[in-house]
């Protein structure tokens, strides 16, 4: 079975209107519909572009948001429908690594105290001066000085923060960390640093990791398998390398080959693979497949009608695409070129 | 001769309580660029490129005489065709600027004023540098973002910024950037804000203006992966000095500078095989290290000598012409490969 497994998760933000009766007006689909299972021990990378969800869905498993529809199960436990209090306890073993280092840190706090606020709710450690050798031992994995204790955020360069972001996920001994964009607020050097101190600690102590990034080269380093989102929902779901491989969905395509490759040879040699205009709006939703109205090999039949569904076709990979097997063998053409000119013409309305 | 040669340039803000240049106050100043000199040929594209902190962006404002004049010193030579913009008055580079030189920035948002709708602050342009006006200028405007890719462009201008998407006020932006056919364009991380799918059409646009208009490029980014698909020519800045200058695929394939390797080594590819480990620098940037003392890079890097730390390393040619590299210790073929097992123990 696995660590966790989520079940047709939807995360439905309603958008309201009016003073008095703050009367719903609609909705924005943030996440519509969500099944995904994550193995003990390994890492699933999230990745898709702003406003596809993915920071949501992250939250929802946490129930940092309410979930509108679908069961989250951790462990056997369907966290969707547990009582506020129980999921208040159960939370230390679901931790959560943000974005922001300096943002997620109280400025006003010392890191001791940051550290052990956590542990003294989740009544870990009987007093302070046993929370405090536990804080060490941890501050020592993650690559910082004991004098740190004493000293506030605002002392410590962007990267260190994020140490102190994991160090607080970590003194909770948690069996998932939920990592939030881990290294985008990052230099590229210092990026690699907390890239490689994620993985050391997976492997000391057996941690299941949820990351969640924009950065594709970055989630296809450390992830196990890629789930990537579009809209909402997930369009492709494959292992690590086989996602690289052989992408399937045309959105993995294209996002494939729009990230840039510091090596000249391969700048040069690749054709990429021009989508046309923006993210749709995810109060209104395309209907269809919700990736139609960019697709560069979009069908007059069903895909403007009919939703496709994650179907499975490989190993461990799945995606939802009507026509998946036959872009692959080549009988469907591309119906729009790629180049500023083709993206010119036909670039649908967007706001 | 060059259309943009750099030399020596350094721009240093005043630290609060202190005065300009030497004098009391002198020891608080922060010195941003610290001698960057590089050129930039007709229809080049040329890449500044380092992290957070290492100069690139006030490297661009000074030459876009965008700096505050109080409070901050510029030193050294920026010659643009022929006449030092540095020493330029205020009235000269407003007249350049918009014309011969334009500008792109990061944020697309915060660079286009909230309350005029976007057709005005294009064809303001236009005004001020073509003479246009009225309904010819209205109609060159449509046609400017029309060109950039901007779809209905006649219903666009009469919107305000906020009603078009980010990529769509990136494109706005160049629209404006280029309207007067700039013979120099400075793009400040044109796509750091946008989103990759949305990225890949702004540098597919950049590429096409080079090509079409030959425009010169200055493309300051700190993504390695950009400059690999653009820049012709790309320098590597470290606490505002350029420490390495090659073209980009001796560049890419020798990185010799120990700064350069490791910044190479630390990023994630797309391509690599999975489980390959990443070789990050350790430590992270320190401003205390003036580079009149030494390496500023020197408390980071794997080949450091006590050698580092006697004066500012000069620029040499070890591996080929025209390949620079300010460093006494650089990662030259027999030492590489010692040199990443070093690194990875």
């Amino acid at each position: 079975m696995s660590l966790l497994e989520l079940d047709g998760v939807k995360v439905h933000f309603p958008v309201k209107k009016g003073i008095f009766f703050d009367r719903t007006v609609g909705h924005v689909y943030a996440v519509d519909g969500v099944s995904l299972k994550v193995e003990a021990g390994q890492t699933y990378g999230l990745v898709g572009e702003s406003g596809c969800g993915k920071t949501t869905l992250g939250r929802a498993v946490l129930r940092l948001v309410d979930i509108t529809e679908g069961g989250v199960l951790f462990d056997g436990t369907d966290l969707a429908k547990l009582p506020e209090e129980e999921m208040r306890q159960i939370r230390h073993r679901l931790q959560m690594v943000f974005q922001d280092p300096l943002g997620s840190l109280n400025p006003r706090q010392n890191i001791e105290s940051i550290l052990s606020e956590g542990m003294a709710a989740h009544g870990i450690g009987a007093d302070q001066e046993e929370r405090r050798e536990r804080i060490k031992k941890i501050l020592a994995e993650v690559g910082l000085p004991t004098n740190a204790l004493s000293r506030y955020p605002h002392e410590f360069s962007g990267g260190q923060r994020q140490r102190i972001g994991i160090a607080r996920a970590l003194v909770l001994e948690p069996d998932v960390i939920i990592c939030d964009e881990p290294v985008s607020a990052l230099d590229v050097s210092i990026q690699a640093q907390v890239i490689n101190l994620l993985e050391e600690l997976q492997e000391s102590k057996g941690l299941t990791y949820l990351v969640i990034a924009h950065d594709l080269a970055v989630v296809r380093h450390i992830s196990d398998v890629i789930g990537v989102m579009y809209l909402g929902s997930l369009v492709e779901e494959a292992p690590s390398d086989a996602l690289y491989a052989e992408p399937r969905h045309p959105y993995t395509k294209a996002l494939m080959s729009a990230v840039p490759v510091p090596d000249p040879d391969v700048e040069d040699r690749r054709e990429r693979i021009l989508l046309h205009g923006d993210l749709p709006s995810p109060a209104a939703p395309p209907a269809g497949c919700r990736f139609h109205t960019r697709c560069p090999w979009k069908q007059e039949t069903r895909c403007a009608t009919e939703r496709p569904e994650l179907t499975v076709v490989g190993d461990g990979h799945r995606v939802a695409c009507h026509f998946a097997a036959e872009i692959e063998a080549g009988t469907v053409e591309r119906t729009r070129s790629t180049g500023i000119a083709a993206v010119t013409e036909t670039e649908p309305e967007t706001v | 001769m060059a259309l943009l040669s750099v030399d020596e340039l350094s721009v240093t803000f005043a630290g609060q309580g202190g005065g300009r240049g030497a004098g009391s106050g002198a020891r608080r100043d922060t010195k941003a660029v610290d001698g960057v000199s590089f050129e930039v040929e007709e229809g080049q594209v040329v890449g500044l490129v380092g992290e957070s902190g290492c100069g690139k962006s006030v490297t661009a404002l000074a030459l876009m005489g965008l700096l505050p004049r109080k409070g901050v010193s510029v030193g050294g030579r920026a010659e643009f065709d022929g006449a030092d913009l540095l020493s330029m008055g205020e009235k000269k580079i407003r007249d350049l600027r918009g014309s011969q030189l334009a500008m792109i920035f990061q944020d697309p948002l915060s660079s286009l004023n909230p309350v005029v709708p976007i057709g005005i602050q294009v064809t303001e342009i236009l005004t001020r540098h073509r003479g246009l006006k009225g309904e010819p200028a209205r109609k060159e405007a449509a046609s400017l973002l029309d060109r950039v890719g901007i779809p209905d462009p006649d219903r666009r201008l009469k919107e305000y910024p906020h009603q078009l998407s980010g990529g769509m006020r990136q494109r706005a932006l160049i629209a404006m950037a280029v309207a007067c056919a700039p013979r120099l364009l400075i793009a400040d991380e044109p796509t750091t804000a946008l989103d990759v799918t949305i990225q890949a059409q702004i540098l597919e646009l950049l590429k096409e203006l080079v090509d079409q208009q030959g425009t010169a490029l200055l493309m300051i980014t700190h993504d390695l992966g950009v400059v690999a698909g653009l820049c012709d020519q790309v320098n590597v800045l470290y606490a505002g000095r350029a420490v390495e200058t090659a073209g980009r695929r001796e560049l890419f394939a020798h990185p010799t500078h120990p700064y350069a390797h490791g910044l190479l080594g630390s990023i994630p590819r797309l391509d690599a095989p999975r489980g390959d480990p990443l070789r990050p620098i350790r430590g992270s940037i320190n401003d205390k290290i003036a580079w009149a003392d030494g390496c500023a890079f020197a408390p980071r890097c794997d080949f450091y000598t006590m050698e580092c730390l006697t004066g500012t390393p000069e620029l040499t040619e070890p591996r080929a012409r025209g390949h620079q590299v300010r460093c006494v210790n650089p990662v030259l073929p027999a030492e590489t490969s010692a040199g990443t097992a070093e690194v990875s123990s």
